[in-house]
């Protein structure tokens, strides 16, 4: 279709409104409720265009469908005077209290009343005021400045799929808020207050810390979960004051879950700023030197298959390599970075990631859950399969704990026979699976890290394989991770060798000294006193207080480092700001060490450290981009044991509080208080 | 003058049974098998001819309407709604219908649901109509009970039910669209036009919405012929309609008569005259709350249809006359439609949620005269900045009368203003 845009003709696509031809000219068109994302609600009346052999007033361009041969004018004297008038409108109930607002600097109504704004106010009567709503420890409101717009309430029905706001009353009495008050149930909340256009719902935690330009914006990516959101890390000196989602249409379109939006104050609480040695029992502060010479003294000697290593949750790769890297100078074959003791299997990428890849959820019309929750493992992904489910029809089925997952789901026995009936062809939900073009399953973490792990994994590629979801050009087996840094370390091999022990092994007292490298969600309470822990990380957590020896390192703001996400996908992360106290590069660290313990490690930079991690795995070369494929090899992974009859059981009870960082969190320690206590409530 | 064998609603004061039987012996129910069994397009084309145009106010011929309805019905099923949610301030004429000849309304919806293939037909009746919904009620399960409607209705093959749905007293779910909101069972809220109702309607499915009158007036007219109909009234504003005269007349009433019916005869030959003779007129409000106002000067010769009375800047609307005498404060009369609008305006677009409160502050000012002289032309203005910005005609609604105040009567508001003002200089003396 052709339309003409203030003389500029523009080709659109059939089912464009007039609003993404003029953006398609070029034409900048003012708008506070219409979002790109959500559906067109045509309320604000801001974007009026005039347009040409229609009635003479003028349209909504939001709302109004573009026609081949469209003449559409954006800035006559008619749009303009509309627009005006809107906005004074729009203005006369508005508090402008701009000076005391968090939204002042990006507020679209403020640089919008630059442009179509008055210099005085013709209102003289009294303002609306309205009372403030309690949406949680999240969202602060102040309804006031509410130009009601609708985004919010589009956002959490469409999007998040939980329909807890809405508008009461009418006229000018009409006020948004969630009917009876209670605390946003949505675990994508932080959302509203990027959608939201005025100062009405802003940041809770970020209240009065920061004004925008005066930040520094670091483009980063997220590790809360493995998602790997992009995100837009917000700093002002050392301190990370905000995180806002990055546009990655591919991850997380424009949207971010809370855990990684507002777990960030536990990025300055229970740091480990300086390197900690075990004297008489208890942890003394000591220098880098002394912590090193506790390492040397205690390693020294010891045979390199007495020596362990554990990763944790949010590593990055590059010290990843650098801790395999000393393991294997010192002799050590126990490497594990499973220390959930999930039943992965290394030895094909397509085994242990998300092929279907995110974006791909859109193309499945079929679906099967098995052990995950992924509202809560990862609220992005769940976004992106409630999206799926909006477009139409796609049946699906869980084989799990039962939860809401904000779009309709068959609730199938909760049982690992499940599996095998449906891959022999038994069960009803074969067929529903096989009639599909393309059907996905998702495995979650909850469903490998039982005993039977490594039976269910192969039970669900069987499944897949019997299903029809491994075809050369759909790969539908999907395992869905919960941490950043799981990907990576099965990619890099940070895995027992041949003879090594593996996390559970090491846990249970099979190595005398044991490096655990962020590893805070491995359980040490079954270690025997004599076992020499090294901890290093940046939390003062759980790994941290059975430890030895502490090594300061630095949180994933603080450190540039490549992290694979749940797909397989490779992206950096950049440094934002500086680590606390004596706190150094997780990988500078290692490189440290290994020279102390006479093992220096090949690498001076991070750079030559990359460039060796990149020789050795190229799969880590594509950074960002991942390409989609088939399955051209159906043969699935091994099978060890047999399918017990236990239940699957959640991965996460408290999405809240999952890692060193969100535990640190008072933010996140109110999340948990406010849906603990709604849980109860129910109960 | 229209005569009574013209007259479509005969028991328009009741004085008759309203009962399937006597509806039946005033023509009702005559022959309606034999009217469908002409075919949907017959109909449509019939109605077409007789120049009919809605009755709801905004006076869109309404065989057109019809017409726009998808000519095969397609895997969604075609429904028909009937708007009884008769809330324009100064209108009472679907109320009597559907408490003395609601079988008029009855036939109507299954002939005009049979005319656009619809096999339901809702009727959305105004929440505070508690009596008017159980006549109704009952004229629909008569009509059940004798086969005019239902399985095989009027034994013509066509099957048809008929629903009534009571709405819960919100003046906006009378715009058709948000009617049909408030019908899903949502909050009452106009949706946007592209699409329209007859492409996306109830439950997304095909859907015309007309007036209680427009549809009851249907049987007679294409029991008579469209030509008979035509014939009344005047070019492009033909047939009768039913006139509500209140306000300072001696006898306020609902009157039939053809369209075109001068304004003075309307309301001398019928409500007995202007209160204090026709000299003592200050002003009509010719078509329910939302038309402007006309000064006597225009009323004096006017005529009573849609045509003149936009070319005089008002409209038939409703055709609610509501008549005003020199003893009317007419600011306040506004001021109180601007109240009405306030607080019946559904909050969902900008300029109506929030020009209809400033311009009813304003207003409540200027009855006071508490007001600059410079603020009328801010208000005027104010009522171009919300009238056709709007998703509905609501904003209009609220402008108009405030525009025909500022029009007509200007100079009383500048006094009211100036006495303001002497009368607090001389308090602050």
């Amino acid at each position: 279709m052709k339309v003409t845009v203030d003389g500029i003709e523009v080709e659109v696509p059939p089912g464009s409104n007039v609003l993404q031809a003029c953006e398609a000219a070029g034409k900048e068109v003012p708008r506070f409720c219409y979002h790109e994302r959500l559906s067109v609600a045509g309320n604000c009346r801001m974007c009026l265009v005039e347009i040409e052999k229609a009635p003479p007033k003028p349209f909504a361009s939001c709302a109004y469908p573009a026609a081949d041969g469209m003449v559409v004018h954006t800035d006559s004297p008619m749009v303009r005077a509309a627009r005006r008038g809107v906005m004074e409108f729009l203005l006369i109930n508005h508090p402008l209290d701009c000076p005391i607002c968090d939204q002042g600097g990006e507020c679209d109504l403020q640089d919008q009343a630059v442009g179509y704004g008055m210099d005085h106010s013709r209102y003289a009567e009294n303002k609306r005021a309205v009372r403030d709503k309690d949406l949680g420890p999240l969202v602060k409101t102040v309804m006031t400045r509410c130009i009601h717009c609708t985004r919010c309430i589009r956002f959490s029905t469409e999007i998040a799929g939980v329909p807890e706001l809405g508008a009461t009353a009418r006229g000018e009495n009409m006020e948004v808020g969630t009917y009876v008050e209670k605390a946003l149930s949505s675990e994508l909340s932080g959302n509203l207050i990027d959608i939201c256009p005025v100062g009405a719902l802003t940041s809770k935690p970020y209240a009065f810390v920061a004004r925008p330009w005066e930040l520094t914006k670091t483009d980063s990516i997220d590790v809360m979960d493995a998602v790997g959101a992009a995100i837009r890390v917000d700093t002002r000196g050392p301190e990370v004051l905000r995180i806002l989602p990055r546009l990655n249409e591919d991850v997380n379109e424009e949207w971010l879950a809370d855990k990684s939006r507002f777990a960030i104050d536990g990025l300055r609480r229970r740091r480990l700023d300086h390197p900690w040695v075990r004297q008489g029992g208890k942890l003394v502060k000591a220098t880098w030197n002394e912590a090193f010479d506790a390492i040397r003294n205690r390693l020294t000697g010891l045979d390199g298959t007495k020596i362990g290593a554990i990763s944790g949750d949010l590593c990055d790769v590059e010290s990843m390599v650098a801790l395999r890297d000393l393991m294997v100078a010192l002799g050590s074959p126990n490497l594990d970075c499973r220390q959930d003791g999930a039943a992965l299997d290394a030895s094909r990428r397509d085994f242990y990631t998300f092929n279907s890849t995110i974006a791909g959820i859109e193309e499945a019309d079929a679906l099967l859950l098995i052990g995950t929750n992924p509202r809560i493992e990862a609220p992005l992904i769940n976004a992106r399969l409630r999206k799926r489910w909006l477009q139409g029809e796609i049946p699906v089925a869980l084989i799990g704990e039962a939860a809401d997952l904000t779009y309709k789901v068959e609730m199938l026995e909760n049982r690992p026979s499940t599996l095998a009936a449906i891959a022999a062809g038994t069960h009803p939900f074969a067929a529903v699976l096989k009639a599909a073009k393309k059907p996905m399953l998702i495995l979650g973490q909850a469903a490998l890290t039982r005993p039977d792990g490594a039976a269910v994994l192969a039970q669900a590629w069987a499944l897949a394989a019997s299903c029809g979801m491994l075809t050369p050009d759909w790969h539908g087996f999907n395992v869905l991770h919960t941490a950043a840094a799981r990907v990576g370390g099965l990619d890099v091999g940070f895995l027992p060798g041949v003879g090594g022990r593996d996390a559970a092994a090491m846990l249970a007292g099979g190595v005398d000294a044991l490096w655990l490298l962020g590893a805070d969600e491995a359980d040490v309470t079954k270690l025997p006193a004599s076992t020499f822990v090294i901890y290093q990380g940046h939390h003062g957590d759980r790994g941290a207080a059975r430890a030895d020896v502490i090594l300061p390192g630095c949180a994933y703001t603080e450190k540039e480092g490549t992290w694979v996400n749940t797909e397989g996908r490779v992206q950096r992360g950049q440094r934002a700001g500086d680590p606390p106290g004596q706190a150094r590069e997780d990988w500078a660290i290692l490189r440290a060490a290994s020279a102390v313990l006479g093992r220096t490690l090949p690498y001076d930079t991070v750079a030559a450290l990359r460039c060796s991690v990149e020789t050795r795995h190229p799969v880590l070369r594509n950074l960002d981009i991942l390409p989609r494929s088939g399955c051209s090899d159906t043969s699935g992974p091994a099978s060890r044991g047999t399918l017990s009859d236990a239940p699957f059981c959640a991965a996460i009870s408290n999405y809240y509080m999952t890692d060193p960082i969100s535990r640190a969190s008072a933010t996140m320690a109110a999340c948990t208080e406010a849906h603990s206590g709604k849980a109860m409530a129910a109960e | 003058m229209l005569s009574d064998k013209d007259r479509i609603f005969t028991n328009l004061y009741g004085q008759h049974d309203w009962r399937v039987a006597g509806a039946r012996r005033r023509g009702d129910w005559d022959g309606t098998a034999a009217i469908m069994a002409r075919g949907r397009e017959a109909i449509v084309e019939e109605m077409k001819a007789s120049g009919l145009r809605g009755r709801g106010g905004a006076g869109f011929p309404t065989g057109m309407k019809w017409s726009f309805m998808p000519k095969e019905i397609g895997p969604r099923p075609h429904y028909l709604v009937v708007n009884a949610d008769e809330s324009e301030p100064g209108t009472c004429k679907d109320r009597d219908i559907l408490r003395y000849d609601p079988h008029k309304l009855v036939e109507g919806c299954l002939l005009a649901s049979f005319a656009m293939g619809a096999h339901a037909c809702y009727i959305y009746v105004r929440g505070e109509f508690y009596n008017e919904a159980l006549h109704l009620q009952a004229a629909i399960d008569e009509a059940y009970e004798a086969g005019l409607i239902g399985r095989n209705a009027c034994g013509s093959g066509w099957d048809f039910d008929l629903y009534v749905h009571r709405g819960a007293g919100a003046y906006i779910c009378g715009e058709e669209t948000a009617l049909i909101e408030s019908l899903e069972g949502k909050k009452g809220m106009p949706r946007l036009k592209p699409p329209f109702p007859a492409a996306v309607g109830l439950y997304g499915c095909p859907t015309t919405v007309n007036n209680v009158e427009s549809i009851a007036v249907a049987p007679t007219i294409l029991r008579r012929g469209a030509a008979w109909f035509s014939a009344l009234g005047r070019p492009k504003n033909t047939g009768t309609k039913l006139f509500c005269i209140s306000g300072h007349v001696n006898k306020p009433c609902n009157v039939e008569e053809e369209l075109g019916i001068p304004m003075r005869e309307l309301i001398e030959r019928y409500a007995g005259g202007v209160r204090g003779g026709w000299d003592n007129l200050l002003g009509v409000i010719p078509g329910g709350s939302s038309v402007p106002v006309l000064p006597k000067s225009i009323c004096d010769d006017v005529m009573m249809d849609f045509d003149s009375l936009r070319d005089v800047k008002s409209g038939l609307g409703t055709a609610a006359v509501i008549v005003m005498d020199k003893s009317t404060d007419i600011i306040r009369a506004v001021a109180r439609l601007s109240q009405f609008y306030k607080h019946e305006s559904c909050g969902q677009c900008t300029p109506c949620r929030e020009g209809t409160g400033w311009m009813m502050r304003v207003m409540n000012r200027l009855v006071e005269g508490r007001a600059e002289p410079e603020e009328i032309d801010t208000l005027e203005q104010v009522t171009k900045q919300v009238e056709g910005h709007t998703i509905c005609a609501l904003g209009d609604a609220a402008a108009w009368p405030i525009q025909g105040l500022i029009r007509h009567f200007r100079p009383v508001i500048e006094e009211r203003i100036a006495a303001y003002k002497a009368g607090h200089r001389m308090a602050a003396e």
